[in-house]
């Protein structure tokens, strides 16, 4: 579950990391209310979205004059912000974060999250702050410093050490090197026990003053875990996420939504992602990823005919079933109800395999129903893309 | 021979009284697994459909030597469920619940290094050693006893490919379902060196997905250490990136972990990769029998 930058600061503050004094408002009102009770040389006027690359896109604004504040704050609410993490159709920026700005004197990275490899915490850190890390991997690894921690005797001072040498800190005097070993703590502490998937400071500061300050932050929580924090789920914002989406986890349905065509339907992760792959390979493209799960009953199969046709892209829907534990006959007989009652009125293509496929295909064929049954993969992701595709892409073809 | 368990092998189920654990529990017994204990806390002494259930793990090894332990209780109880199957002498543990906390499994993964444990999970179907033991949520008809090996990352998808190569005449030796989260027990690497020493299995299908960077090593070991040949395809070529797709593990957080990019280095290193799912069996015929012509 990703968080606003503002409520990571605040989860992260509880542990003892030192952030901006700052504020997250909903009005120009607000705004101006909030920033007249400070005193700073220079202020920022943040955008709250959950994806990252506000700054480039312009979600970021800084001034020195606290009466433009609200003017500011008045120009990013409500506007729909564009940044290479949204896609092309944006975010609504609902919050801005009303923040004193640093006198900044270095800029780090510092980031926290589980190495796969290992299954080991693992701190990534890099002298120079505030750039795409990823795009520094390629470009300069050697400046990238990792710290793997034990898991089993999790963090300890020598940690703290190896990453402050790293980013060359030790020259900036005690109080400096002293503040950010007891941060660097203070993250994993908050990291184990929140059941963070990652923590990014990014960037870390030092300031003028010797203050170790996270000015920016992102934190992604373990979606497993969320039982287990309250205070984390409460600060959930449904806004951020996509509303066919929430609807489908309502109905125990993972489902992603994609840009194309093909709606899928499909019981099994592995299996739904490769369909997706299958249809692509057939010249079409999936409108989603969606997992029924093992069960697959009738009413799991409307609901997810329900949210395929919600999105008005789709064009055809492929359904494909590895019946195991599950009958194909039992999810033949769901998706004809289902078919029947949402009047479906894109063409179908459903796959059955697995247990009793053919008594499956034969009562979808006996159904009446315009859908096609087949028991063959292949032959079922191009009958799909061959039944959506309109006829000027055969003439071309031919 | 085969890879992990056998006809051999002695399995206690772990929450064996819930409904799925009671449900798979007789499949696995159908099929002919020596399934000869159950544990739920508080119902000891009972019987679940004959078999008999007891309170704690140490019990149930004691009395019934089992040496193989079967997961199905909840995720937040999974944790403390592998700690006792490891404390109690178990050598094998299957872990089949979705959704387990993943600092969870980095506290278990690490308590079991240097015990000789192996964890198989968890969010997995299980293993199968086909004809012999069935330890996990497979369909079982859908196997046919062989030559070729299979490790996945994924469930159904993994069914695909058996049926395929079951409808290929091929059959299979053993399949292991190495299971969708980002931290878990046995790895690709471990079971392609476990395939690559079993005089049965004659070739490998290997079903990797988006996310981490397991194949990638699997890569370095196909081609330092693997005489035999590995038939290989990579899931979600058509996942956006940063997008979670369904498995906690499939999610393309950093550099090498796209689908494009492990189809990449598992071809460089010998493996054949396929970009159609549809045609892995039609594939590994074909390598098989070419290996034979020469």
């Amino acid at each position: 579950m990703n968080v606003h930058e503002f409520q990571a600061k605040q989860l992260l503050a509880r542990y003892g990391v030192v952030v901006p004094k700052g504020k997250a408002v909903t009005s120009k009102d607000a705004a101006e209310k909030w920033v007249s009770q400070l005193d700073s040389s220079i202020y920022a006027v943040k955008a709250q979205i959950h994806a990252g690359g506000r700054g480039l896109a312009g979600g970021v604004k800084l001034t020195k004059k606290r009466e433009e504040v609200g003017a500011l704050a008045k120009s990013l609410l409500g506007i729909t912000l564009v940044t290479h993490q949204t896609g092309p159709q944006g975010q609504k920026i609902r919050r801005v974060l009303i923040e004193e700005g640093v006198a900044i004197k270095k800029e780090l990275y510092l980031s926290l999250l589980i190495d796969r490899r290992t299954g080991w915490p693992v701190f990534i850190s890099c002298p120079e702050g505030g750039m795409d890390i990823e795009e520094l991997a390629k470009t300069n690894p050697q400046a990238i410093h990792k710290e793997y921690i034990d898991p089993s005797s999790g963090f300890q001072p020598f940690h703290g050490r190896n990453l402050m040498l790293n980013l060359g800190l030790h020259v900036m005097g005690p109080q400096v090197a002293k503040l950010f070993r007891a941060l660097v703590g203070n993250l994993y502490r908050f990291f184990m026990e929140k059941d963070a998937s990652q923590v990014e400071i990014n960037p870390l500061v030092i300031t003028e003053d010797q203050e170790v300050i996270a000015l920016d932050a992102k934190v992604i929580f373990d979606d497993n875990a969320l039982a287990r924090h309250p205070d984390v789920l409460k600060v959930r914002d449904l806004h951020e996420e996509e509303k066919l989406e929430i609807e489908a986890s309502k109905h125990g349905l993972n489902y992603v939504k994609l840009d194309g065509t093909i709606g899928c339907m499909v019981n099994g992760a592995g299996l739904a992602m490769a369909t997706m792959d299958l249809i692509k390979l057939a010249g079409g493209e999936p409108a989603n990823f969606l997992d029924v799960g093992g069960g697959a009953s009738q009413e799991t199969v409307k609901e997810a005919f329900k949210i395929l046709l919600s999105d008005r892209k789709v064009k055809g829907i492929f359904v494909n079933i590895f019946g195991g534990i599950v009958r194909c006959e039992r999810i033949a007989g769901g998706i004809i109800a289902a078919a029947e009652e949402m009047h479906v009125r894109v063409p179908i293509v459903v796959r059955l395999q697995g247990t009793n496929a053919e008594q499956g295909r034969n009562l979808l064929n006996k159904s009446g129903l315009k859908l096609k049954a087949t028991t063959d993969l292949w032959e079922g992701a191009q009958a799909v893309v061959e039944l959506t595709s309109g006829p000027s892409k055969k003439s071309r073809a031919a | 021979m085969s890879i992990l368990v056998n006809k051999s092998t002695k399995v206690v189920v772990q929450g064996i009284t819930g409904k799925e654990g009671g449900f798979h529990a007789g499949q696995c017994r159908e099929y002919g697994t020596q399934i000869v204990a159950g544990v739920t806390p508080g119902k000891g002494g009972k019987k679940a459909d004959g078999v008999p259930v007891f309170d704690t793990m140490h019990e149930a090894v004691e009395e019934t030597k089992a040496d193989t332990s079967l997961i199905f209780v909840p995720a937040a109880l999974c944790a403390d469920a592998i700690y006792e199957a490891a404390a109690a002498g178990i050598k094998l543990i299957v872990c089949i619940t979705e959704g387990i906390p993943v600092n969870d499994m980095v506290e278990v993964k690490r308590s079991l290094v240097g015990t000789g444990i192996r964890l198989i999970g968890p969010n997995c179907p299980g293993i199968i050693t086909v004809g012999e033991a069935k330890i996990g949520i497979m369909p079982g008809f859908i196997h046919k006893r062989g030559r070729v090996g299979v490790i996945s990352r994924s469930g159904t998808l993994t069914y695909e490919v058996v049926k395929q190569l079951t409808d290929e005449g091929l059959g299979q030796t053993t399949c292991v379902g190495i299971g969708g989260d980002p931290v878990g027990g046995m790895n690709f690497v471990d079971v392609l060196d476990l395939f690559e020493k079993d005089p049965k299995t004659e070739g490998v299908v290997m079903i990797g997905e988006i996310g981490g960077d397991a194949e990638v090593q699997a890569a370095e070991f196909i081609k330092k250490m693997m005489k035999k040949p590995v038939v290989a395809f990579i899931a979600g070529i058509t996942a956006p990136p940063g997008r979670r797709m369904g498995h906690a593990g499939a999610i393309v957080t950093g550099g090498g972990e796209t689908a494009a990019e492990k189809m990449k280095v598992l071809k460089s290193a010998g493996a054949h990769v396929l970009d159609n799912p549809a045609k892995i069996g039609a594939c590994m015929t074909q390598v098989l029998s070419s290996i034979e012509n020469s």
